[in-house]
């Protein structure tokens, strides 16, 4: 089909006054920045409605695109023909058979332009019966049609649509602030990001490394993930925070099986600083509750227990099978799996504590100095920016 | 930079890098074209066939010209078994080859053959009275490295030959990838059937090797096309790369004997240096020279690899380091090594470019490195 625009619905009911600008502006950016290798395609606003105009570019690979810009509900991409209701038969028939297998179809139209001759309730029979007239196999059907053919008469011309395909939902990307992603090589913390990504963060991520009890690929495995998720977030800043003297020093001076669960509240401190340094405004981890010894409740309150920031947890209730789901859909499950793990084993201790208690970490961390561990590791952060 | 990882690749020499260069320039030609330009490719390539037919005591009509030593390997096993296995469907190997080797037994095990593999002893040797004991009249091939890839033992080639000569339906096959070049070999006295080797190995190009295959033996080919390499490896020839290897060879043999000596000191050296650490055992010391393998139990391979990098000392493991998948070293466990011994096992392997600097730079590295990173290790 040669259709020549894209029809962008969006918005949350609830969007309202500023809020609502604020959130066109945002999205209409988002999507010129998702769309700027093709230079001729344009993305207009007209009476609260966004259309991508295609000029001469196919709209499939575009309509790929737009699937992964929160901020989206649905698009559909039409033909915009001048006002003529021999051209709007032609190009209404063209684009039922444009979809093969549909028998079933309904015509609805609007006629936005009142200087339009032709009466609503006179367009849709004359369209649906110059469709029946050229398709034997094609029947009307108003209740449950598998294609709706909908028809605007408006001053500019007429739009005639295609099919309308669902978009990701959620809110803009950089219209919720900034946070802060504490991003391993696993599969949860790229989920996580994602679906922070969803409610219009600006998403900046953090990752600790272990040179050289953690390898050069475990790091840039996180880069590659960093990367992918630019395909949501447009643009990521990544810190990566030198963590093998804090490694080595809970491993001399702290109970071994308390080892992770400070390893935590050390990472949690670091990343609590930067997130002041840098204005973000609150944690993202890809925990799930009981999956690991480190995410029982009771780890989760002696992790928690070291800063105020809000710590916000999306993945917490789904199950390692729904994270998975997700992390295939948005592609960082092929990356996640590559055996490079972000924390050596040496580290891991035999049997981790599963309900550590705040009292206890408290006293094993007096054996460290933890105020300078977390400065160091802070000035000793490299920055990495990734962009579409 | 100290490059001590010779057993997985080399540094071309510059000799090298410059024929390889001037060919690919000048003597582009099919050697198989009729015109002056495809015989002078023929003429290059003839001569570099006959310095390896030489290095080897060998014709210059044995040598086949492949990619390296994989293919070399595969054409080998595969051509022997393919032809001839209506004389018989069991074929002996060892539990040390070289993936090239070992996985084509394995996926011929699959496939139906009778699989000896031959075990080793902890110095990585295998025993002639069990190859003996596992002949059969089924047997018609028997694939054994010479010098091993991970721990620089040498098998006991020659013998095997002889044992073999009493059994005129077995093909012996030797992956001599490890010790061409740096070892002299003679095909004639060890009869040898058939012998992989490959450029890269001492300071040639990438992607050129050889398969040995003695005269009047028959194997099937790999590859079916223009014929050429007497039908059996069919495919235009990589001359530039093959005057590139024959380069390296003349270069290699001359350096051979001071190569031996100064590596013998320096392989001496090192254990001698290795052994003032704790918790540090030697993998198969009686090898060649100028591969050592140790395992520094506790400390995963990959942990001290890295760390020996931040030294600038560039050395090698077998297993990949991973909560989920340990990888140990399928040698090492061959060779009777604990579990926690074949994940951190280290190769320091030596070529023709490595210098006195180099080794007593990774001595020091190794006396810095070892004892820090043990102080994290649990035991």
């Amino acid at each position: 089909m040669n259709w020549n625009v894209i029809l962008i619905r969006y918005g949350e009911l609830s969007l309202k006054g500023r809020n609502q600008k604020l959130f066109e502006d945002r999205l209409i950016r988002n999507i010129r920045e998702k769309l700027k290798d093709y230079e001729s395609v344009r993305v207009t606003r007209e009476h609260g409605r966004l259309f991508v105009e295609l000029g001469e570019h196919p709209a499939e690979p575009i309509m790929e695109l737009l699937k992964d810009v929160f901020g989206i509900v649905s698009f559909s991409p039409a033909i915009r023909i001048n006002s003529q209701i021999e051209e709007m038969e032609q190009t209404a028939a063209n684009i039922f058979s444009s979809y093969p297998g549909i028998s079933t179809f309904k015509v609805e139209s609007r006629r936005a332009d009142k200087r339009f001759p032709i009466r609503t309730g006179e367009i849709n029979p004359r369209i649906g019966s110059y469709i029946l007239d050229h398709f034997p196999h094609a029947k009307v059907d108003v209740h449950h049609p598998e294609l709706e053919i909908k028809v605007e008469v408006r001053i500019k011309g007429t739009y005639i649509y295609g099919k309308e395909t669902a978009g990701v939902g959620g809110l803009p990307v950089g219209t919720s602030g900034k946070v802060l992603l504490m991003l391993s090589g696993g599969i949860d913390s790229p989920v996580a990001g994602y679906l922070a990504l969803k409610r219009g963060v600006e998403l900046h991520a953090i990752h600790f490394h272990s040179h050289p009890f953690t390898s050069e690929r475990a790091k840039q495995k996180v880069l590659d993930l960093s990367q992918t998720l630019t395909r949501f977030g447009g643009k990521i800043r990544l810190y990566v925070v030198p963590f093998t003297h804090i490694q080595t020093e809970i491993r001399k001076h702290c109970y071994e099986n308390y080892s992770i669960t400070i390893m935590r509240r050390m990472m949690l401190r670091i990343a609590e600083k930067v997130a002041k340094q840098y204005d973000l405004k609150a944690l993202f981890t890809g925990e799930s509750l009981g999956q690991v010894a480190s995410q029982t409740l009771e780890s989760l309150q002696a992790i928690n227990d070291v800063t105020t920031i809000p710590i916000l947890r999306p993945l917490i209730s789904m199950d390692k099978t729904e994270i998975m789901q997700i992390a295939k859909k948005i592609g960082t499950y092929e990356t996640s799996i590559l055996p490079y793990e972000d924390c050596c084993t040496v580290f891991v201790p035999e049997q981790p504590k599963t309900k550590p208690t705040i009292k206890v970490c408290e006293r094993e961390e007096q054996k460290m100095e933890v105020e300078e561990l977390v400065s160091e590791a802070v000035e000793g952060i490299e920055i990495v920016d990734f962009h579409l | 930079m100290h490059y001590l990882d010779n057993s997985a690749t080399t540094k071309p020499y510059k000799a090298v890098i410059e024929t390889v260069s001037w060919m690919f320039e000048h003597t582009y030609a099919n050697p198989a074209s009729l015109h002056g330009l495809g015989f002078q490719a023929e003429q290059t390539a003839e001569d570099a066939r006959k310095k390896l037919a030489d290095e080897l005591h060998a014709k210059p009509s044995e040598i086949i010209f492949t990619s390296g030593g994989t293919e070399a390997n595969n054409l080998a096993i595969h051509g022997v078994v393919n032809r001839y296995q209506n004389r018989g469907k069991h074929i002996i190997t060892s539990t040390i080859e070289h993936d090239s080797v070992y996985e084509v037994f394995q996926k011929l095990e699959q496939e139906g053959f009778a699989v000896t593999y031959l075990s080793v002893d902890e110095n990585g040797m295998i025993s002639l009275e069990e190859l003996q004991a596992s002949l059969t009249n089924e047997t018609i091939l028997v694939s054994v490295m010479h010098v091993n890839n991970e721990m620089g033992a040498v098998q006991p080639i020659a013998e095997i030959g002889h044992l073999l000569t009493g059994y005129p339906k077995v093909f012996f096959h030797v992956d001599a990838v490890q010790s061409f070049t740096k070892i002299p070999i003679d095909v004639q006295t060890m009869k040898i059937d058939l012998l992989s080797v490959s450029a890269h190995k001492f300071h040639g190009p990438k992607g050129i090797g050889a398969l040995y295959l003695r005269k009047n033996k028959q194997i099937a080919p790999l590859l079916i096309g223009g014929g050429q390499e007497m039908g059996i490896r069919s495919g235009t020839l990589a001359v530039p790369l093959i005057a590139g290897m024959a380069k390296a060879l003349e270069i290699t043999i001359a350096k051979r004997e001071s190569f031996l000596q100064n590596t013998h000191i320096w392989k001496t050296e090192l254990l001698t240096s290795l052994t003032s650490l704790k918790r540090i055992r030697i993998n198969g010391e009686k090898g060649v020279p100028y591969i050592l393998n140790f395992s520094c139990v506790g400390l995963k391979s990959e942990v001290l690899v890295r760390a020996l990098e931040d030294e600038t000392v560039f050395v090698s493991s077998k297993s990949a380091c991973s909560s989920k998948k340990e990888s140990p070293s399928r040698v090492l466990l061959a060779m009777g090594r604990k579990r926690s011994e074949a994940i951190s096992g280290i190769r320091i392997s030596m070529g023709m470019l490595t210098t006195a600097t180099d080794i007593s730079h990774c001595q020091k590295a190794l006396q810095n490195v070892i004892p820090t990173l043990q102080q994290w290790i649990k035991v």
